[in-house]
């Protein structure tokens, strides 16, 4: 994920950067993703998860991305248990600390059919932004002396060549494909976000290209009206899909919390027997539904309106 | 006013005790459960100007009773808060020094407060694969800390499995010579008592004894041998008003079963 910077460059170089419209769906952009690709994963935990991606991902039956993520989730159980993943580089991996350590990461990490690739929460976020920045890395003073850096064969201790501190270098990462779900954007990607950004303005521009899901298609004349609002610009978007609750079960900050009911039921379903657990949910949530709607109808409407009465509470006195 | 012992839970103790420890105007860098019930216990009672920071981005946030996040990196985190921000940002700010105390949980700890959140058992095959660092190394390396665990004989182990979230490493210069020139443990708050380093070997050092507690049952829950601090003194237990705002805050007993 650290490639040669002339070729960088020109990947991006190549793209089509100009104001053009990139509206298509969750099948089509799904189909941009070859098997293998390395992949950003945007938001964090249960924030803003690019939910109705990972399920398209996995729907086309993607093998092996490598997935890099802030803080890892259910999604990253999801990508482990379809096979779409055998490789998730993150800080931190379960469903949740209220639903303790996840069965499915310590069945696919402990017998080794899976990676989890552990830096620290500021080293993910400085290769990104190394990415973004056009560097091959980033100086930093943590995980000094530990043993997350003696299991990472990518760092390079070195002293300060001004003061002669010791200092941990962490080299760029520059996902191919890199996946984000906003609040709203235009058809050409521009896009705004509301609440936490977590490490996504950086992850957007260390990519080769950002495949954006939006809960909802706004003009663009109404991004024009509040450019600073913008967050990630349609230069460096390859790809748009309205989704709405396109982050359901996990939370889109304004819009919807976290549907809680239903990742403790997942959780318990997991609880009793990992892999026969999840293997049922994909059945039933990820494979048997025709379309995001079905997904959503499965969700209940319930539900999903007790956590948009709960998300909407955010901007209540 | 005080409450007798048994109408407590070990996290209720383990929340009072640490938020004992913040004082009024310190920016506390909190991890979920325990450390952000305790902050917030803080800020509700002897340290309303406590700022408390999420590693999901998040500048003094309060969070409303009933309504704990599930990590910090839910909305519920930016609840009154004063600004939302990268979360490389906001755990830059530990790197350039504008936090005080960093504040959280642990699975296992050393002698020398190194703490453990990845492996038990051999890395390479490991017993048990746990969820790992996050924000911990960064917190440990960068600040202050203060950890809030249970007191177990199997959670305070002679040597971790692992060096997730670095203590004093293996006790004395050592972690000032691995570069880490700042922070470092300061104090380990568990249901036995409250604990420090020895100022020269970093060692681990029962400073004091909850309520009913005696040193040789801290030393019973611990496989390595603990210093004593020659002041050790007792604790004075949870008084009745600080738990009614701690079950105010977390109602459904999220964190405090």
């Amino acid at each position: 994920m650290t490639p040669d910077y002339a070729e960088l460059r020109r990947r991006t170089q190549e793209r089509d950067r100009s104001l053009r419209e990139k509206v298509m769906s969750l099948e089509e952009a799904a189909a941009l993703v070859p098997d293998g690709a390395s992949v950003g994963v945007g938001g964090s935990t249960l924030s803003r998860t690019p939910m109705a991606m990972i399920w398209a991902l996995i729907r086309a039956n993607r093998k092996d991305l490598l997935c890099a993520r802030s803080i890892t989730s259910s999604e990253g159980e999801l990508l482990l248990a379809s096979g779409a993943s055998r490789h998730l580089l993150t800080s931190w991996f379960s469903l949740g600390i209220v639903w303790g350590v996840s069965r499915i990461m310590r069945l696919y990490t402990e017998a080794g059919r899976a990676r989890f690739e552990e830096w620290s929460h500021l080293a993910v976020g400085l290769r990104f932004r190394a990415g973004a920045m056009g560097v091959p890395f980033l100086p930093m003073r943590s995980m000094l002396g530990s043993d997350v850096i003696a299991q990472l064969p990518d760092v390079r201790q070195i002293e300060c060549p001004f003061t002669g501190e010791k200092l941990v270098l962490v080299p760029a990462l520059n996902p191919e494909f890199a996946l984000i779900h906003v609040q709203r954007c235009d058809a050409y990607g521009n896009a705004q976000i509301d609440g936490l950004p977590f490490m996504d303005l950086d992850l957007a521009i260390a990519a080769n290209g950002v495949i954006l899901t939006t809960e909802r298609i706004v003009s663009n004349d109404q991004i024009r009206r509040a450019p600073d609002q913008t967050k990630i610009p349609f230069i460096a978007v390859e790809a748009v899909v309205e989704v709405p609750f396109g982050a359901a079960p996990h939370e889109c900050y304004g819009l919807y919390e976290p549907l809680f009911a239903h990742l403790d039921a997942y959780a318990a379903q997991i609880r009793g027997d990992p892999e026969e657990g999840i293997r049922a949910y994909l059945e039933r949530y990820f494979y048997a539904p025709k379309s995001w709607t079905e997904y959503l109808h499965l969700l209940g409407l319930e539900e999903l309106l007790d956590a948009h009465r709960r998300g909407t509470s955010i901007y209540d006195d | 006013m005080t409450t007798s012992a048994a109408s407590y839970t070990a996290s209720e103790l383990l929340a009072v005790m640490s938020a004992r420890l913040l004082r009024d105007g310190q920016v506390v860098f909190a991890g979920v459960g325990i450390p952000l019930l305790a902050a917030t216990l803080a800020q509700r009672l002897h340290a309303p100007g406590v700022t408390i920071l999420f590693e999901g981005g998040v500048i003094g946030a309060f969070i409303k009773p009933g309504q704990l996040p599930p990590s910090t990196n839910e909305q519920r985190c930016t609840r009154r808060a004063n600004m939302v921000l990268g979360s490389t940002e906001v755990l830059l700010l530990l790197q350039r020094g504008y936090v005080d105390v960093g504040f959280m949980g642990g699975a296992q700890i050393d002698q020398f407060g190194n703490l453990n959140s990845s492996f038990i058992g051999n890395p390479e095959h490991p017993a048990t694969r746990l969820p790992g660092s996050g924000g911990g190394n960064d917190i440990a390396s960068l600040t202050q800390m203060i950890v809030a665990m249970k007191h177990e004989k199997r959670r305070f182990v002679n040597r971790v499995d692992f060096v997730t979230s670095p203590g004093f490493l293996s006790g004395g210069s050592s972690r000032r010579e691995a570069g880490l020139i700042a922070g470092g443990m300061y104090r380990v708050v568990t249901d036995l008592g409250i604990l420090g380093f020895e100022r020269r070997s970093k060692r681990m050092q029962l400073q004091a004894l909850h309520p009913g507690v005696d040193a040789d049952q801290a030393q019973a829950n611990t496989s390595f041998e603990l210093l004593i601090a020659a002041d050790l003194t007792v604790t004075d237990p949870p008084t009745d008003k600080e738990l009614a705002v701690l079950r105010h805050l977390d109602p459904d007993r999220l964190y405090t079963a």
